[in-house]
């Protein structure tokens, strides 16, 4: 199957980051969520790195 | 000129947010510029260019949000930095607000859309790389808009997709268009049968605009973002994306558009479509065209044949009628510039491109190449014409206003077009300027009122050339469809009010400008 029938099914999107993306495919009439995101670990690398470390990613 | 900072540690904001706080206070009276961006050293090293860089920034990091301005009298800059901070403070809370009933995770999402099955990611690069892998692990494929993602972290994202069938477009991928949806950067076009695969975002809407203009419709446009095709990637995604549209029932014609891919890659993507048994057409921006025509390609010159040539296709006519077209309009441009290069005065003799589309850009650079000689530009075909100073023009000269160093700290220029405004009344200004070439393009994404922004700043260009007893040829070329919440019509009726000439397309807009600049003896 192509891209595992991506073709054949209908667009749903979700939009992680500017919300202008969302806004145009809503404007376009397709569905899209939006994630309210935030960095993760406040942003803190060092914390973010141990994170990592520990989930073993 | 006095420049005063100060740095907020631990305080997160999307670029967008950041961006429209500096535009507030660049705007405020007396501030010559401002900035607010994340400590990164990237963004130290475009401060220190402009002039904004203070020693307290030194040390900080990517956690830290500097907030910068610039202006004559110091005593305003209190004033200015305190009016970021209660801006910010406002978005702040406006957002949380808002953000109340959002899902906060990629996980929250799916749980309100089981079926969802594409995530268009565009958070800061140095987190996009692993909400990216997320969002494959979980099967989803990915649009990934953001750049600064490492290379490496490219191709273990772009393996990973292969291997489970899922679409990795980008990083740095600005537009697609699947299964109808606009993504991010994309112009209303109507369904049809011509299936695109670019590592070129402009072109991509280039080819895109010409194709639905023509009449004729895309079934997909995916994009790979401009790494793809380079031999760290290897063309993973355009090679995929190729596949994809082979085995689409719905597409007849395929497009392939790229900047010229590493040769390694060519001969793969040439093997690839050896094989298909669809029409394929291929526009590689300044690149060898024998190796796709050897597959059996047909092989455009420009974005504008590569559209003319796939619709022609598409609607089963021959796709070698588009030259008679293009030779019938070239006579009318020769016309044209005669006139127009007619009535400039003496020592008038350079082109001035403003572009805010970077393939676009190319394309004017390649076509001044082959018949005048080489261009000036940050981003130079030819290396031997680097400019030194980006922000002052030299002979013929083109710059994409979209690159690193302008876009820092401001929205990027086909949303912003303060500093374009800027600079077309300098370049006006030069009584060696003889054509100011621009590129307006339309679509999602893009400012919605390019013709408003733009007319104000040409008005103001031409009434300073005729002031001098100079007639400045100000030309632009419009991406985009009547469809496109802009209206190309109307953005097209406003720029030849404002005594603009509009060309349909890049191409045509840039062999005008040629023949000005051949006429009045150029460098040739």
């Amino acid at each position: 199957m192509i891209l595992n029938g991506l073709f054949d099914q209908e667009l749903k999107a979700i939009n992680i980051g500017l919300q202008s993306f969302k806004d145009a495919l809503d404007d376009a009439e397709f569905k899209c969520v939006q994630v309210d995101w935030r960095p993760p670990a406040g942003g803190d690398e060092d914390v973010l790195a141990a994170l990592k470390a520990l989930s073993g990613k | 000129m006095a420049v005063k900072g100060i740095i907020k540690t631990g305080e997160y904001f999307d670029s967008v947010t950041l961006m429209l706080v500096a535009r507030s206070l660049t705007e405020m009276e007396s501030v010559e510029d401002a900035t607010v961006v994340m400590g990164t050293a990237e963004n130290k090293e475009i401060l220190k260019a402009s002039g904004m860089m203070l020693d307290e920034f030194k040390d900080t990091d990517d956690t830290d949000l500097l907030i910068v301005a610039k202006a004559e009298d110091e005593s305003v800059l209190d004033g200015v930095l305190e009016r970021a901070e209660v801006l910010l403070k406002e978005s702040k809370e406006k957002k949380a607000s808002i953000g109340e009933h959002l899902p906060k995770s990629l996980e929250g999402a799916i749980e309100q859309v089981p079926a969802a099955n594409l995530v268009i990611i565009s958070v800061a690069g140095r987190y996009a790389g692993d909400v990216a892998q997320d969002a494959l692990e979980k099967g989803l494929h990915v649009m990934l808009f953001s750049d600064n993602v490492s290379i490496e972290k490219e191709r273990e994202l772009k393996e990973y997709g292969r291997e489970k069938g899922l679409l990795v477009m980008g990083p740095d991928c600005g537009t697609a268009i699947i299964n109808g949806a606009p993504l991010c950067f994309a112009n209303v076009v109507k369904r049809g049968d011509i299936g695109i695969v670019a590592a070129s975002g402009t072109g991509l809407q280039e080819v895109s605009c010409i194709i639905a203009n023509e009449g004729a419709g895309i079934s997909q446009a995916i994009g790979t973002g401009g790494r793809d095709v380079k031999e760290a990637i290897g063309g993973i995604m355009f090679i995929e994306g190729i596949k994809a549209l082979a085995a689409d029932e719905k597409t007849k014609v395929i497009v392939l558009v790229s900047k010229p891919p590493h040769p390694e890659v060519l001969e793969k993507v040439a093997g690839v479509i050896k094989d298909i048994d669809k029409p394929v057409v291929a526009i590689l921006i300044g690149g060898d065209p024998e190796v796709m025509k050897g597959a059996g390609a047909s092989a455009a010159e420009d974005l504008e044949q590569a559209g003319l040539i796939a619709a022609a296709l598409s609607r089963g006519e021959d796709p070698g009628g588009f030259r008679q077209q293009l030779d019938r309009r070239a006579e009318e441009i020769k016309k044209q510039a005669e006139e127009e290069a007619g009535k400039m005065k003496e020592g008038q003799k350079y082109l001035r491109g403003l572009f805010s589309g970077g393939t676009l850009c190319d394309e004017t650079q390649i076509m001044f190449k082959e018949e005048i000689g080489g261009v000036y530009s940050p981003a130079p075909v030819d290396e031997k014409f680097k400019l030194d100073d980006i922000w002052k023009s030299k002979e013929n000269t083109v710059v994409d206003l979209g690159e690193d160093e302008f876009t820092v700290g401001r929205p990027h220029p086909m949303i912003d077009f303060l500093l374009r405004k800027k600079r077309i009344v300098e370049e006006a200004k030069d009584p060696e300027t003889a054509v100011i070439l621009l590129d307006v393009v339309l679509g999602y994404g893009s400012n919605m009122e390019p013709g408003e922004e733009l007319a104000p700043a040409i008005r103001e260009a031409k009434e300073i050339a005729e002031k001098d007893g100079r007639h400045l040829a100000v030309i632009c070329s419009i991406t985009g469809t009547d469809q496109d919440p802009q209206d190309r019509k109307k953005v097209k009726k406003q720029l030849e009010d404002a005594g603009a000439i509009v060309m349909p397309t890049n191409a045509a807009a840039s062999l005008l400008t040629v023949e000005i600049i051949k006429i009045l003896g150029g460098r040739k």
